[in-house]
């Protein structure tokens, strides 16, 4: 093969999930076995060691969330990977990572819940739980991908936004994605963006680890540079110290949440189907997503001007896609693998411009092009 | 290293007084802490100190090296992380008994099992202070408790025979009032090459001492003077005279592997390859 041919190659989402970490920098991974995601911590057990990084299967769920977050404050890139109950587990350190800003990629290959439900079937039942997972308010960034492709290209932009905005960025893929083979193309160097936490420019004695402006990041410095800094789970100020005042808790709180709110154009990604002269539109995510774009093309056949919305970025959620689309459109359907959790975002941002109609499976199958397109045609 | 000099060097002095209640023994734990780093001439840019939940927990706040207050029970678990990425790390985890047996046993086993180089060091001081009085799992048999006021039927354990059947390669158990032996320990404990573990006997006259009619501070030390037996001394006597007493010093030190650096020879071995 020549040099500037492209090679494609044969992969699952979880396999890609690997190399995009791999690209993106990874040095370190922490896990826990759980189907659907273990092909994660198989595929890193196997590479990191090649390439220097460190991985370590800990004793459970918690204990991992618990290593990602301390080897990222010596300055490592972390992830963890996991799904459904190993998700609920996570939940208590990932707002810990999130109060502490301590930058870190969490990937939750999602399957059929509650409990160990059908631990080898897919779901898109943790949507709110990506959101609200962890106690307290909280800056949330969650990316879904609907192609294997597109789990390469996400586990980099993860890392980018967890290292850009200094909190756990959460890879809300699924059982489809993380099992499913297609053939992508693994970028070369330069072809993406790699993104590093900003470090302090200031000596230690002038460090403030939590100095930054109302709606700002603060630079971090690495465990073992000298910094000799204190990070708690507590409300902070500015110092990294606790005072136990409710106005620290007041300012960190909000600006915990407004880093993230104030930059959504640096954050939000959507892909928008056919909506220029769309009467009806689909919100879907991930491989629902796919399903989606094969009714619309079925129901253009038929004449049904149908347009798609696909939040990759799932949190923040993409509130002003919606919102345009409603103003546009007479009718929204929103089909999703759980019984209605995507479609509560769609309907709180339609605000009534459009009616919003639910289609939803919690049969552990995907929902087909065929089943959305008689949803199409008894809707519009 | 006068004390003045010792608390200029690794103390955030702005952060004193601290919170710890009139009396209690954590205190002397944490100047043990600091004069066993201070012994080993840790360099304190290179050195992390990290902690769970309770009264114990917030010992770090008061040390002047990279610390890290985490969730309640886990800090041996962020502390792996720690040290894993970072091997040329020293460090040292704070905990107490409810953190350490109860919350966060599973992590103290496995830490202890992969022997990974870090100091643990154990504020026992029988009770959950920072809740006010709730019996943990070394709350002896039948000792009160907010949660146990008829009397505690839970069987407290020995987290020192815990540790070391787990792995653990240097296990000792001082107390606060034996204050000499438990820099001593502490010191050794983080000389060591693997997973050090140190029990400390401490006192809370305000939720334990007071409850269980044990006086205050002073006499709860005096307990500890009379219910420590030193390990010479115990290997001596027949199990029947050490019938509600307890054994400091080091009682346990093995060679073995430890976890970063079998991890780094994978890596050299890949390179290799």
């Amino acid at each position: 093969m020549g040099k500037n041919e492209i090679e494609a190659v044969l992969m699952s989402g979880n396999e890609a999930c690997v190399e995009g970490a791999l690209l993106a920098g990874i040095n370190f991974f922490a896990g826990y076995p759980i189907t659907p995601s273990t092909e994660i911590a198989e595929g890193l057990a196997e590479r990191l060691p090649r390439v220097g990084g460190k991985f370590i299967q800990m004793e459970d769920e918690i204990a991992s969330m618990a290593a990602v977050a301390g080897a990222s404050l010596t300055g490592a890139k972390a992830m963890t990977a996991t799904s459904g109950p190993g998700f609920s587990l996570k939940q208590e350190n990932i707002g810990f990572a999130a109060a502490t800003e301590i930058p870190c990629v969490v990937v939750n290959v999602q399957r059929f819940g509650p409990s160990t439900g059908l631990p080898t079937s897919p779901s898109q039942a943790d949507i709110m739980q990506a959101r609200w997972g962890t106690h307290g308010d909280h800056p949330a960034i969650a990316l879904m991908p609907a192609s294997v492709q597109e789990s390469l290209t996400l586990t980099i932009t993860a890392f980018n936004l967890a290292e850009e905005f200094r909190t756990p960025v959460i890879l809300l893929m699924d059982e489809i994605i993380g099992h499913m083979r297609e053939g992508i193309v693994i970028p070369r160097k330069g072809e993406y963006v790699i993104k590093n936490r900003a470090k302090p420019t200031v000596s230690p004695k002038e460090y403030l680890p939590y100095g930054a402006e109302p709606d700002g990041v603060p630079p971090m410095a690495n465990f073992g540079d000298g910094y000799r800094y204190h990070v708690t789970g507590l409300i902070h100020d500015e110092t990294g110290f606790p005072r136990g005042r409710g106005s620290d808790g007041d300012y960190l709180v909000r600006r915990l949440v407004n880093k993230v709110m104030s930059r959504l154009d640096q954050i939000l990604m959507v892909e928008e189907v056919e909506m220029e002269d769309a009467r009806l539109a689909l919100v879907a995510c991930g491989p629902v997503a796919r399903s989606a774009k094969r009714a619309l093309i079925l129901a253009r056949e038929q004449g049904i001007k149908v347009g798609l919305v696909r939040p990759i970025t799932i949190w923040p959620f993409p509130e002003e896609a919606i919102k345009a689309a409603a103003q546009k459109v007479d009718a929204i359907i929103v089909p999703e693998l759980n019984l209605g959790q995507i479609a509560l975002e769609v309907e709180r941002n339609a605000c009534g411009n459009a009616t919003v109609h639910r289609l939803n499976r919690v049969d552990a199958e995907l929902i087909t092009p065929d089943e959305i397109l008689a949803k199409i045609q008894e809707v519009k | 290293m006068a004390m003045k000099e010792l608390l200029t060097k690794y103390t955030r002095m702005d952060k004193l007084p601290h919170i710890w209640c009139p009396g209690c023994g954590h205190g002397i734990i944490l100047g043990s802490v600091i004069r066993a780093i201070d012994r080993q001439k840790l360099d304190p840019g290179k050195t992390s100190v990290i902690s769970g939940i309770g009264c114990s927990g917030r010992a770090p706040g008061y040390m002047k090296f990279d610390t890290l207050h985490t969730t309640h029970g886990r800090a041996l678990a962020f502390a792996t992380g720690v040290k894993l990425a970072r091997p040329e790390l020293n460090v040292i985890v704070l905990t107490g008994d409810g953190d350490c047996a109860a919350i966060g046993g599973n992590h103290l086993i496995h830490a202890a099992r992969r022997n990974i180089d870090l100091t643990t060091v154990v504020f026992n001081n029988y009770i959950y202070g920072m809740t006010s009085g709730q019996y943990s799992p070394l709350t002896p048999h039948m000792k009160l408790a907010t949660t146990a006021p008829y009397g505690n039927i839970d069987q407290s354990f020995d987290l020192c025979n815990l540790v070391t059947a787990a792995g653990g390669t240097y296990v000792a158990r001082g107390t606060v009032y034996h204050t000499q032996m438990l820099i001593g320990l502490i010191a050794e404990g983080i000389a060591h090459k693997g997973f050090s573990f140190i029990e400390v006997i401490t006192h809370c006259p305000t939720y334990y001492g007071r409850r269980n009619r044990m006086g205050d501070a002073v006499d709860m030390m005096n307990w500890q003077k009379e219910h420590a037996v030193p390990v010479k001394a115990a290997a001596k006597l027949p199990p029947e005279k050490l019938e509600g007493k307890f054994v400091i010093g080091e009682l346990h030190r093995s060679e073995g592997p430890e976890y970063t650096e079998e991890y780094q020879r994978i890596i050299d071995r890949l390179e290799r390859e």
